[in-house]
Parts: C-alpha cells; structure tokens; sequence
C-alpha cells in the first residue's frame, strides 16, 4: 500500500493556560486520500478545530507544544521552517472557516483578498490576479462576477459571502481544503448549495477535503470517512456508510440517538448523553468517556478507568472500545438500532 | 376563537424604519419584518416557528413577549389586547409570558450568582411564594436539573448546557402560562441539546405551560412542537399540525426547507433534493405578490400581482393553511422522491 | 460623504454656539463686575457708567451676545474704533483686539502640538506594535513597564527636571522659545524641541498602550487567521491585516488629543514660559477678560469639534462598511 496523501500519526497538541495544561488533542491519527473527504466530527472541545489548525502549523508557537507527525504528500510538516509553511498555506493546503462575515478582512475588496493569495504563490502580476479572481468568482457561482469583484464582504449575503471565502481557497488549486464547518452559520438552504459546490469542486479538481463539523447530517451527505473525536481523541473511524448505519462506540450512539431526526418518531422522547464533555484540562483517566457511559460495567470492573482503549491501527471501521464486538452489536441491535 | 386560546397574534406588522436625510433623520425606507401574520397559541400547547435567519420569527418571537410594540395588528393574551397596553398594563402579563434566549451566556449577569439570577423575576414582581423565597430557587434549580446546592455559584461555573437551564429556571419563576423560546438550544452541543429540549417537553408536559418555540432547526421544531408555522420574509407561508406539515407539505418552500435538511440516514443521501437558488431577498424591499417567487420553480405571472392568502387547500387536514397559488401535489411529500429542475435565474 | 460633511459642519456650528452661550452667561452669573476692576480704585459711579458702555456691558446680557456673534460675521463699532470682521471684540484689559491676540499666539501652539504629534505617534505607535509583536516576551514587558512610568508622568515634573538637565547642566538642547518657522525653521524646531519631548513622554505612554492592545485584540480576530492560513507572511499580516483593523481607536485618540492640544496645552506653555493660546486662557480667566475668555473657548471647541468631524471621516476611509450618510 502506498503512503496516503495526508497521514497525521500520533498528533498531541497542548496549550499552557493559567488553570494549566489543555490537552486539545492526544494521540490523533488518521489518513486522506485525494479525491476524498474526511468528515471529523465531534462537539466543542472535542479539539476537531485545533487539529486542523496544527496541520496549516496555525497555532501560537509560544503557547502550543505539537507532539506527532503530519505528512502531506511525502513532507514532515510538524519539523517544517516558517517559511515553508507560508509557500503551504493558502497554496496546497487552504482552509475556510465557520462564519465568512468575520473570516474575511472587512477592509479589503474581495477581488484583492482572492488575488493577494494567488500572487502570493504564483508571482502574478495585478492584472493576472485580478483576472484570476474574477474567474474564480465565477466558479463559485457568484453573478456578475466581473463587477462584484470590487465589492466589500460586507455588501455579500451569507452564503454568497461562504462562495467567496471558497473561491479564495481554490484560488491557488490546492491538493487538501480544510472546511472547519463551512456551513455552521448559515441557514439550511444555503447550506445545501454550499455542500453541493463543495462536492462539484472536489470532482473537478480531485482535492482532498477534511470537513470538520457538528453535524451528521453534513456528514452523511458530504463525507466518505469519518472520524469522531470526543476529548481530544479519535473514538471511531470508518467509512460513512458503516460508522453511521452501524455505530461501534457507545459516544457515537449517544450522539445518533440525542439528534431530532425528521423522520424518527416524535413521541419518543431523545435519548440525550448524561453529563457534561470533559475538561480538557484534567481529561479522565482511561477512557476520556467513560465518566459518561452506560456500559462501563459491562466492559468489565475498571478496565474503562484503568488504560485508555486504543483506536484499532489498521484502516477501516474501528473504535476504541473496551466491549466485545459481539457486545457492540447485540446492544446496538437490542437498544440502540430503533432510536435512530 | 375559542377560550383556550392562551395568545392569539393577529395581523401582526412590525417594520423597522431605516433613516436617512441631509439634516434631519427622515424614514426613507422601513424593514418589514413581520407583515401581517395571524397565529394563535393554545394553553399548553406547544406552536413552533421556523424559517431562515430574516424571516422575522425572533421578531415575532419578542412582539409575542411584548418585548417589541407592533406597528399594527393586535396581541390578545387571554382575550385582552395588549398591543399597545403601557407599561402597567403590561405588568401582571409580564410574569405570565417568560422568554428564553439562545445564549445562555450573554443572558445571565456574570456578576449575579446563579441564586440571584433566579430570585430576581421574583423580587421584582414582589412574589413571595410559601416557604420563602431561597427555597422556591432550590425548589426551580431540581425542577431544571441542577444541583441546588450550586445557587451561590456564578454563570461562569456552569457548562453551556447548564447555563441555559439556569434561564429556564429564571423564566419558570414567574411560573408563567407561556414561554417564547427563541433558539433556545441552537448554541449547544448535540448531546446536551437533547437535555434541554427534554427537559423543556417535560415542563410543558408536567406544568401545562404553553411554548413558542422558534428555532431554525426543523428536526428540533418537529420533536418539540405540535404545530409548526413556516415563515419566509415576514409572512406565514404554511401552518400545520406537525404531521402534516412534515409529511404532506403544500407550500414549495416548506418543501424546499425539508428537503435540504441534511439526513443522518447514509442511504437518504442519495435522494433526490430541491436546490434553492439564490438567498432570501432583502426585507427592505420584498418581492411583490408571493414574497418566495424569486426563488420558487413553481412562480408564474400570477405570483408577481398577487399575494397568495394563507387558505386550507383541498386535500389539506383541518388548520393546515398554506399560502401558495401553486401549492405541491398532496402527495409529494414524505420519503418519495422529488426531481425537480433546480437551476433557477 | 458630502451629505456627511454638510451634516456635520453645521451640528458643529451648533456646538459652537451652544458652547459660546453658556460661556457667556456663566460669565455673568458671577457676582463680580469686570467694570470696576477696569475702573480702577477710585471710582466714580459716573465713570464706572461710562466705562461700562465703552466695555459694552451695560447692554442686556442677550444683546451683547447677539452683537458678539454679529461682530464676528458683520464687523463692529466700539468706542476705540471700528473692528472689522472677524470681530472678537477688544480685550477687557489692555484693549488688545482678541482676534490678533489669538492670531498672534496660535502659530506656537500649533507648532507645539504638531511638532509633539509627530514625536508621540510616531513612538507611541512603534513601540505599541513592537510590544504586540513580540508579546509575553521582554520587548513587551519593558514596553509596557517604561509606558505605565511614562503614564504617570507629569509635565511640570518632568519639564522643569528636564530643562535643568537637558539645559542648564548638560546644554545640549536650547532654552524653549518660539521662533517663527518662516524665518527659520532649525530655529524654530530647536527651540521646541525640549517640549515636544517632554509633552511626548506623557503622550506617548498612552499610544504605546493603545496601539499593543488594539493590535493583539486584531490578531486574534478571524480574518487575521485567514490571512496567515492563505499563506500571507507574518509581516504582511502584522502590518497589511491587523494594522488596518487597530487603527480606529488609536486615531480616535489621536483626534482627541489633537483638538485639546490646539486649545491651548496650558501647563506646557506655563512649564516652559511659551506664549500660546494656553497662556491667553489662563490671563483671560484671571483677569476676567470675557472677550479674551470667549475667543479662547471659540478656538478651543472649534479645534476639537473639527478634529471629530474629521476622525468619523477618517473611519469611512479606513473602513468601507462605515457609510456616512
């Protein structure tokens, strides 16, 4: 088997706060394929968003300590120079984020924002960066694009504005987008537009995207893995098909079985998981979840406390769970399967 | 109209002006908001509203409260309007509707301990409930699910999820008859988002308080609310019992809405959906007629010069009104599959 | 922008009018009779009449003030002789006209506060966004320990110690004086130069705060974590992205302080024996000299209600999604 295109190994990052050390991520491997998307999901603080962050080396070096590996394309990025990281960014790797109004410069034309990066990494000249941005504008399908170009971010609408921070993305055809929920801010409708341009990109250009977001929903439709984080940590990996249509982790069930679905019955009431995400701060002992979970007896007396159930190395569906793959799927069958 | 109409908003208008002018401010143009809605709540009974961010629900949402004075229209709480009732008038109502906010953070006094916090509706309404008051909070903060030893903590202590169910017991005070909920569980997390929305359904349920509740999450409104209204740029495009609605939409964009909702279901993924084009126009100046041709693949000439009224349509349930001239077949709805042309302008 | 600035300018001539009113009647409010202390010690009350119609006081309070304001758009008569517009009228005391009194002081409180301007931005700025750059770090710390030293400066303090110094014992720096910039502007720039200095000191504290905060409060801010994901080099971001964004609150300051500088720095000019509108104000209250007082007061407000007129445009300049309409 070939060296996957992104392959993160063992990323640790840590911030030093007043109360103490953040564990934001902890031990976190995972690949992407060209061509494909890696959904990520998991709630606030469950370090989906730091982990992104890290591989565009985006963190304040001062505060951050990076443990792990991330290579793209054959390059170790974690040991890479400023400098390299810079002709990266923006370039093979780009990034967009949650809420376009305050992701992009308030003070800048949108043409120049786009064209800035471009030039940037290509050495265009005004005019060329200018034409190019036009021509991504128009890619993303903005109207009238020729003259928008001089616009401000503040004279766009939500969703048209979410075309313009994908345009400035693309702008440079990079092999890998990061899209930290893309579609959070925005409503439903627009929301699917976006996703559908997303996915027109992605089989135009073959680009890797890692989605990172709350939303199963945004998942299912979009990604072909997943990977789902609680506390710092990968709990589940797989293709979409199986981790959604047949979960392994008991923090996976809880987070299928607490969403309001539009087709599930309504008088059921939701099955929320008990207590509150952990700090990351004094993460708990053994399994991060395990202060939440239901099946920790069953796993057997102080195995979810003692050592931290390790993600199955290998590629395809795993969880890092201490109960039996036969456990998993009796209860999933038993309990779980008519919640969803 | 029947007693048990606990709230009953009828042709709603709030606009907004928006100034301009060399010397003076003069109105040059006005937001409309909300335009002329009619919607009622029963006691105890729970009414969603959904729509897209400018549709004016949270609008509705604080007119309903009487937050907000509408420009025209009435609000007959309990039979009486008080659309235009001053300050006074408005006192012995203000306990009666509570709100709830979306952030449960912003919404709290930082400075207040959580004991405070939930006294103060209560100290300013001068109720002495029996057993005094410190034990009322204790009693609220079980009701809502927290630790009732916690009352001298702060805001800042608790996690989101906690927070926002330090303002269900701020709101649950008053014990009131109806609560405004307007996104209440949009900033949390999924699974504490299910704590909040059950323990809501709970309060309706054991406390028979009535909820409007607005959220722009269609999957969150179907499980919580037994009639949902669809609002698109100030007016009420369809209102139905939650059955219906969800699985025999009239409206198109009703459809348009559920159909966009991503679904967990991995196979789902591949149904057939109907694409929107374009955002919602500006309030300012909404389109003429039906205020969603714009964007509709329905639109004829006729949805240009006139306005669609909010009717039942043959084939609908009783109170499911849809304003449309051209509304969805009754069937096309639920899990069969839509293909529709969605490359519009 | 032209709708603005109409809007504006006049707003701003109300302020000005306001202002010159309440000065006026406050004036008279107090108990005192500037009349009698023209009059001299012995007095007739003939005289004192007499002095009172040439002081122009015997009139009812709003009718002075009404020739006032028309003397500075139409001219006026006095008994010393016509006074053409713009006509401030002629001192209490030694009959000086204010408008040349004013005119003759204002090139050196004007040089004073450019000359001190140039010297606090340009430190208070640098050393600000040294600070935010190197935040946490030593460059920062002895930033921000020398700004709150600096910030708790006084000028007569540190004025007379640096004049002893920097002059009497060292000489290195000249005596402050004023001379015109006309005639020779090495002369002028040196005899200034311990002023704008020390004037500096206290100022440029305050920027170098200003700016570290405004700056890392931008830094944090998303569109600046954009411009470093696309790939934009930490200067670029430093000075293209954050600068643009940090700029408002520091020429907000900037305005201010401009408008109450050219209003006259009083203790300044009292520290260092400049005479500049500063000087003017404080005989004029002395004295009670209600020309001179409102003539001061007009120039004062009007510089800072101009320098506010012009910090909102400068907003509009720098941030497209303000419109001034």
């Amino acid at each position: 088997m070939t060296t996957p295109f992104l392959s993160v190994r063992d990323l640790t990052v840590a911030f030093g706060t007043e109360d103490g050390v953040v564990h934001a991520v902890d031990g976190l491997s995972f690949d992407v394929e060209k061509g494909t998307t890696l959904g990520i999901v998991g709630e606030s603080g469950s370090g989906k968003s730091v982990t992104n962050l890290a591989i565009l080396g985006l963190h304040d070096p001062a505060y951050t300590k990076i443990g792990g590996e991330i290579t793209l394309d054959g390059r170790e990025l974690t040991r890479a120079s400023p400098r390299e990281m810079e002709r990266l960014r923006g370039n093979k790797v780009a990034m967009i984020f949650q809420d376009p109004l305050t992701s992009l410069s308030p003070y800048h034309t949108v043409g120049r924002q786009i064209g800035e990066t471009f030039r940037k990494h290509t050495g265009a000249s005004r005019r060329e960066a200018r034409d190019r941005a036009i021509e991504m504008l128009r890619r993303v399908g903005i109207p009238h694009a020729a003259s928008r170009v001089d616009d401000h971010p503040h004279q766009f609408s939500g969703g048209m504005r979410q075309r313009v921070m994908i345009a400035m993305a693309l702008v440079c055809d990079p092999d890998l987008l990061i899209a930290d929920e893309p579609t959070t801010a925005l409503d439903v409708t627009v929301q699917a537009q976006i996703l559908d341009l997303l996915k027109e990109l992605q089989d135009q250009s073959g680009t890797a995207i890692i989605m990172v977001t709350h939303d199963l929903g945004v998942v299912a439709r979009t990604a072909h893995e997943v990977l789902v984080m609680y506390a710092g940590r990968a709990i589940e990996r797989g293709a979409v098909r199986e981790v959604l249509g047949t979960p392994r982790h008991p923090y996976t069930w809880g987070l299928l079985s607490s969403m309001p679905k539009l087709r599930s019955p309504v008088d059921v009431p939701l099955v929320p998981v008990r207590g509150t995400p952990p700090s990351l701060i004094n993460v708990p002992p053994g399994c991060p979840f395990h202060p939440r979970c239901d099946y920790t007896e069953l796993a057997g007396p102080g195995l979810c406390r003692g050592e931290r159930p390790e993600l199955a190395p290998h590629r395809g569906h795993g969880d890092a769970c201490y109960l039996t793959p036969a456990q998993k799927r009796t209860i999933f069958t038993e309990q779980i399967k008519d919640k969803l | 109209m029947t007693d048990d109409n606990l709230l009953e908003l009828s042709g709603l208008t709030k606009h907004f002006p928006v100034t301009g002018g060399l010397i003076f401010k003069r109105q040059v143009a006005k937001v409309h908001a909300v335009d002329g809605i009619d919607l009622t709540v029963r006691a105890g009974e729970s009414v969603g509203l959904v729509g897209e961010s400018g549709c004016g629900k949270s609008t509705t949402g604080r007119l309903a409260a009487r937050l907000l004075e509408p420009t025209s229209g009435a609000i007959r709480y309990r039979g009486r309007d008080v659309a235009h009732a001053s300050r006074r008038e408005l006192k012995p109502i203000r306990s009666e509707i509570q709100m709830i906010f979306q952030d449960p953070y912003s919404s709290l006094n930082p400075r207040q301990t959580v004991g405070s916090i939930i006294r103060g509706p209560m100290e300013i309404n001068d109720i002495r409930p029996p057993g005094g008051r410190d034990a009322r909070v204790r009693e609220l903060l079980e009701i809502v699910g927290l630790n009732p030893e916690h009352y001298n903590r702060f805001p800042h202590e608790f996690s989101g999820g906690q927070r926002q169910r330090i303002g269900v017991a701020r709101a649950l005070a008053l014990e009131p008859r109806l609560i405004v909920a307007d996104e209440p569980v949009s900033a949390l997390d999924v699974s504490i988002q299910a704590q909040v929305v059950n323990l809501l359904q709970g309060l309706q349920r054991d406390l028979g308080i009535a909820f409007l509740f607005i959220a722009h999450d269609l999957a969150v409104v179907r499980h919580f609310s037994q009639r949902v209204a669809v609002m698109y740029l100030g007016k009420i495009v369809e209102i139905a019992d939650r059955e219906s609605l969800y699985e025999r939409p009239r409206h198109p964009y009703t459809h348009a809405l559920l159909s966009a909702v991503p679904d967990t279901d991995p196979d789902g993924a591949a149904r057939e959906r109907i694409r929107l084009a374009g955002d919602v126009p500006s309030p300012i100046d909404p389109p003429s007629g039906c205020r969603f041709r714009t964007r509709c693949w329905k639109a004829r000439d006729t949805c240009a010069t006139e306005e669609p009224p909010l009717r039942r349509l043959e084939g609908n349930a009783e109170g499911h009104l849809t304003a449309c001239h051209f509304p969805e077949a009754p069937a096309t709805a639920g899990d069969q599959e839509v293909v529709l042309d969605p490359a519009l302008g | 922008m032209y709708h603005f600035l109409v809007r504006r300018i006049l707003g701003a001539l109300v302020i000005l009018l306001i202002i010159t009113a309440v000065t006026f009647f406050l004036f008279f409010a107090i108990p005192r009779d500037p009349a009698r202390l023209a009059c001299g010690k012995i007095c007739p009350p003939e005289t004192l009449e007499l002095v009172r119609h040439n002081m122009g006081i015997d009139e009812p309070v709003f009718l002075q003030y009404w020739h006032w304001l028309a003397g500075i758009f139409a001219g006026r008569e006095f008994t010393y002789g016509h006074c053409d517009a713009p006509c401030l009228g002629y001192s209490f005391v030694n009959q000086e006209p204010i408008f040349d009194a004013i005119v003759d002081r204002f090139p050196t409180t004007l040089s004073l506060t450019i000359g001190a301007a140039v010297v606090f931005l340009l430190f208070g700025v640098g050393t600000g966004m040294i600070a935010a750059a190197r935040r946490g770090r030593a460059a920062d710390k002895i930033a921000s320990s020398a700004s709150l030293v600096g910030a708790s400066m006084q000028i007569y303090f540190v004025g007379v110690l640096a004049t002893w110094v920097l002059v009497d014992r060292l000489r290195v720096l000249e005596r402050p004086a004023y001379h015109d910039f006309t005639a020779d502007p090495f002369a002028w720039a040196g005899g200034l130069l311990l002023p704008w200095l020390v004037l500096s000191i206290i100022f440029t504290a305050n920027y170098t705060r200003m700016t570290r905060s405004s700056m890392v409060e931008q830094l944090s801010e998303d569109y600046v974590r954009t411009a470093r994901a696309k790939g934009m080099s930490s200067r670029t971001v430093f000075l293209r992205f954050a600068w643009r964004g940090a700029m408002g609150p520091i020429i907000t300051i900037f305005g201010v302080d401009l408008g109450t500088l050219l209003g006259g720095a009083i203790i300044t000019e009292q520290t260092f024996s400049l005479h500049g509108i500063g000087e003017l104000s404080i005989k004029a209250v002395v004295n009670q000299d209600l020309p001179m007082l409102l003539g001061v007061v007009l120039v004062s407000a009007a510089a800072i209600v101009v320098f506010n007129i012009v910090v909102d445009a400068a907003y509009a300049v720098i941030d497209p999604r303000v419109r001034l309409s």
